[in-house]
């Protein structure tokens, strides 16, 4: 694409993420979460994609690298999953622990991000995964139409 | 005979279309204590302000296991897809 759009893509690249991992971040205090954050970043993803090329994002941005991180998120999904298991699969185990263990006030409240219990690990991870599939579709598939070499 | 038939069916589908909008709860009295307990509990027994993240990763968290899967099998999907195109390619050349 034109210099224009280059440069204005290159500016916009950090807020489109900033907003993508505040979106995956605040998933258990404010609407949204993972799914709606990872698919916020491989929007920026494809913006990246139109201004630059697949073949300059391709040098950065592997699809192999892509897959193990999406690999990795559905790992520490299931895993948080089974580490709740002494109760029942899926327990919040977490709720009054150190670690994300406030409890909110009941009702209307400020927020906080120190709550929720596995909920908020839960998202980075469903965060992770939909971020680096959503991504891997598109780089692979703006590979494919352009006609470039994919890297294995 | 045929366009018979197919008027018979469409009064049938009409038929069921008006019979399930007259059925409809009325708004904001759902059809069971489901939604009150969730909205009700969720703070206490998550600590979730938001109920729709406590309900999707903690009262149905297994359906959500179920979307990733299918999520995660779109990806391989796609990817395979691709990957065998040039794959045939090469091996032409």
């Amino acid at each position: 694409m034109s210099k224009i759009v280059r440069t204005v893509s290159n500016q916009l690249i950090l807020l489109v993420l900033i907003f993508g991992l505040y979106i995956i971040m605040h998933g258990h205090v404010t609407p949204g979460g993972g799914f709606q954050g990872g698919a916020i970043v491989a929007s920026g993803t494809a913006l990246i994609i139109v201004a630059f090329g697949s073949y300059e994002v391709q040098k950065r941005l592997k699809e192999r690298h892509l897959s193990i991180l999406e690999s990795g998120g559905a790992l520490i999904f299931i895993g948080l999953a089974f580490a709740g298991m002494a109760t029942v699969f899926f327990y919040n185990f977490l709720v009054g622990s150190p670690v994300f263990g406030h409890i909110p006030p009941f009702g209307p409240n400020p927020g906080d991000i120190w709550t929720g219990g596995v909920v908020p690990l839960m998202n980075i991870a469903v965060g992770l995964k939909v971020l680096a599939g959503l991504s891997a579709i598109v780089l692979v598939m703006a590979l494919a139409s352009s006609g470039e070499e994919m890297e294995e | 005979m045929r366009r018979i038939a197919a008027a018979v069916c469409l009064g049938i589908v009409v038929a069921f279309l008006v019979a399930a909008a007259l059925l409809l709860h009325p708004f904001g009295h759902p059809p069971s204590q489901m939604d009150d307990y969730m909205i009700e509990n969720s703070q206490n027994e998550t600590g979730t302000n938001n109920v729709v993240a406590a309900v999707l990763f903690d009262y149905r968290g297994f359906d959500t296991l179920g979307e990733a899967t299918v999520l995660f099998t779109a990806v391989t999907g796609v990817v395979m897809l691709f990957r065998v195109v040039k794959k045939k390619e090469e091996e032409h050349k």
